[in-house]
């Protein structure tokens, strides 16, 4: 994290944690350096889920950042991951989601790779009857894809291309690993895969999810069901570097609320004609309704109710991106436990209940900001600091995120 | 030209080779349904399903893969109630409207009183600064039985669409 400090490319930061220069948002060469100082440098990246690559062979294809990556099983049973690149022409290795190989060859000109992806075979190396082919002194070893670090932890998949980057618990914090395996603590099985094409600057998703503010104002069915409620117990925990933050709520008191009154949010008439399907069981031992938790810069753990998944961000240029969300349960579900994530299903995702505002407010942001480069964010609510607290009513986590981001970038 | 060898596919029509009277009643309730969603009146949609019933909208990566998550997932008529009241009254997001454009159905069973249809459909999205997008393709994997009133109805509705990639958010219905 000892890079040289960058150039700003319009105007200075303001001092603080408090603002945020809409350029951050729009500027193609924050995106390039984004590239190589965050999802290329000290960070630790979700890559896959471990069940995703059960047995030897298994791959799955996946991207930090703009980086292409291939995780998969070797034969004694590690899980390596390395750059989707051919170190010949530099085509994509793997052009599928995920499969089962022996080992990889690029279509191309038939360059082999072993599961760790070593350079192995060269087609015609030694030429044809003996003319062509490559000079005696190509070492084969010298040459192959970028190599990543990775770390399992909860049945996730990390990785990194820092050498020198933290182990990834370390970097997670103590106080946010409790809350990864408050959740994760069984063998998983997806339920479901979809994509989320956003049209704003990855930041401002991932500032989104870590807003503890404006989940219950935005999200009105959250709070007309009283799913959650600023009022509610519960709080929002960052760790020391920003790097991690999880938020929760516990169930609602019983009785009137009258916190949001007048507030748009505040539809107290609205009820469902099928209840049912908010159902719910408290299946970890505690009465947290509601916990999300991020990982720096693209990882984030949804629990809401028994409506459990992984969503990924990955950046496409400075006003587009990709949410993978990935609905999980687990392998020993009831069949009325599944159900009830089935339902509940609905809450979250492209077409959730409470999250569908999610995909279109950072677009909100990304054109409304669209002449205000010398204007600035403002991230004040519940003081200046990224510490955590027992209330949601802060941007205490997004100011996190903005440490991080900034002990990265060199900013 | 010569036929290929082997069975031909079977083409879902009746042994007079002429369009059955299932293929006439599925296409009527399709295209109901549709209209319904297109000009905005989405209070009338879920009148189209049984009262227990499956609407399910996922992807053909799901479907193959056998993964039992929905982007919407509903099974009684009263959810479907339920989410349209929510995105009346709860959910944000910009005004936009669909055009469905549907295939003819492919009848693929009909016994004990249900039908089991595929359609094809083609929804252009257009939002209110008229920005259209192919907002998804697909397919409607259907069921249908009468109601009491002896009107044809959903019993399931899995939406099938072929991308796994939505844009932005997925509101109205498919």
């Amino acid at each position: 994290m000892d890079q040289p400090v960058r150039e700003l490319p319009t105007g200075a930061w303001p001092a603080g944690l408090t603002r945020v220069p809409f350029w951050v948002y729009r500027d193609p060469e924050v995106a390039r350096d984004e590239q190589t100082r965050v999802f290329e440098g000290p960070a630790w990246h979700f890559l896959c889920l471990e069940i995703d690559v059960p047995q030897t062979g298994d791959y799955r294809t996946t991207m930090m950042g703009a980086m292409p990556v291939v995780v998969v099983r070797t034969e004694d049973g590690e899980i390596v991951a390395f750059e989707n690149r051919c170190a010949h022409r530099g085509s994509l290795i793997c052009l599928d989601d995920g499969g089962k190989v022996k080992d990889f060859q690029c279509v191309y000109h038939s360059w082999r790779y072993d599961l760790r992806g070593n350079l192995t075979s060269i087609a015609f190396r030694r030429g044809v009857n003996g003319q062509g082919g490559m000079p005696d002194d190509f070492r084969m070893e010298a040459h192959g894809p970028r190599k990543l670090r990775t770390e399992t932890l909860c049945g996730l998949v990390f990785g990194t291309l820092a050498a020198d980057a933290p182990d990834l618990t370390s970097y997670i914090g103590p106080e946010v690993l409790i809350r990864l395996h408050r959740v994760l603590d069984k063998k998983l099985e997806v339920i479901g895969r979809f994509t989320q094409q956003l049209p704003c600057n990855w930041k401002l998703y991932m500032e989104n999810v870590r807003d503890t503010y404006h989940a219950s104002l935005l999200h009105t069915f959250f709070t007309t069901f009283r799913i959650t409620r600023l009022s509610q117990g519960g709080g929002v925990m960052v760790g020391d570097s920003g790097v991690a933050h999880a938020s929760t709520t516990l169930a609602a008191a019983k009785g009137p609320d009258d916190s949001y009154a007048g507030m748009r949010a505040d539809n107290q008439g609205f009820q469902l004609q099928d209840p049912s399907f908010m159902n719910a069981v408290h299946e970890f031992n505690d009465t947290v309704n509601l916990q999300i938790v991020s990982v720096f810069p693209g990882f984030i753990l949804q629990q809401i109710h028994n409506a459990l998944a992984v969503r990924q961000i990955v950046p496409r240029g400075v006003d587009s991106m990709d949410l993978h969300w990935t609905y999980l349960g687990f392998a020993d579900d009831t069949p009325e436990l599944r159900s009830m994530r089935l339902r509940q299903g609905n809450l979250a995702g492209p077409a959730g209940f409470v999250s569908m505002e999610d995909g279109a407010v950072g677009g909100f942001v990304q054109r409304g900001i669209a002449a205000a480069d010398q204007e600035a964010a403002i991230v004040e609510m519940g003081g200046a600091t990224a510490e955590s607290a027992e209330t949601r009513a802060t941007e205490a986590s997004v100011r996190g995120f903005w440490k991080a981001w900034r002990a990265q970038m060199g900013v | 030209m010569m036929p290929p060898d082997g069975e031909l596919p079977k083409a879902g029509l009746p042994s007079t080779g002429l369009p059955g009277a299932e293929m006439i009643d599925v296409a009527t309730l399709n295209g109901a349904c549709a209209s319904a969603i297109d000009s905005g009146r989405l209070e009338d949609w879920p009148g189209f399903f049984l009262d227990r019933c499956l609407y399910k909208v996922t992807t053909a990566d799901n479907h193959e893969a056998g993964y039992q998550a929905g982007l919407i997932y509903a099974d009684s008529r009263a959810m479907l109630r339920d989410r349209i009241a929510a995105l009346r009254e709860a959910n944000i997001y910009e005004r936009q409207r669909y055009r469905h454009i549907l295939g003819m159905p492919l009848i693929t069973g009909d016994e004990d009183g249900t039908i089991a249809a595929e359609t094809s459909f083609l929804v252009v999205r257009t939002m209110r600064d008229g920005h259209m997008i192919v907002f998804a393709t697909g397919v409607y994997l259907d069921k249908l039985r009468r109601d009491g009133a002896g009107n044809w109805r959903y019993a399931e509705r899995i939406v099938v669409c072929d991308s796994q990639r939505i844009d932005t958010l997925l509101a109205i219905p498919l």
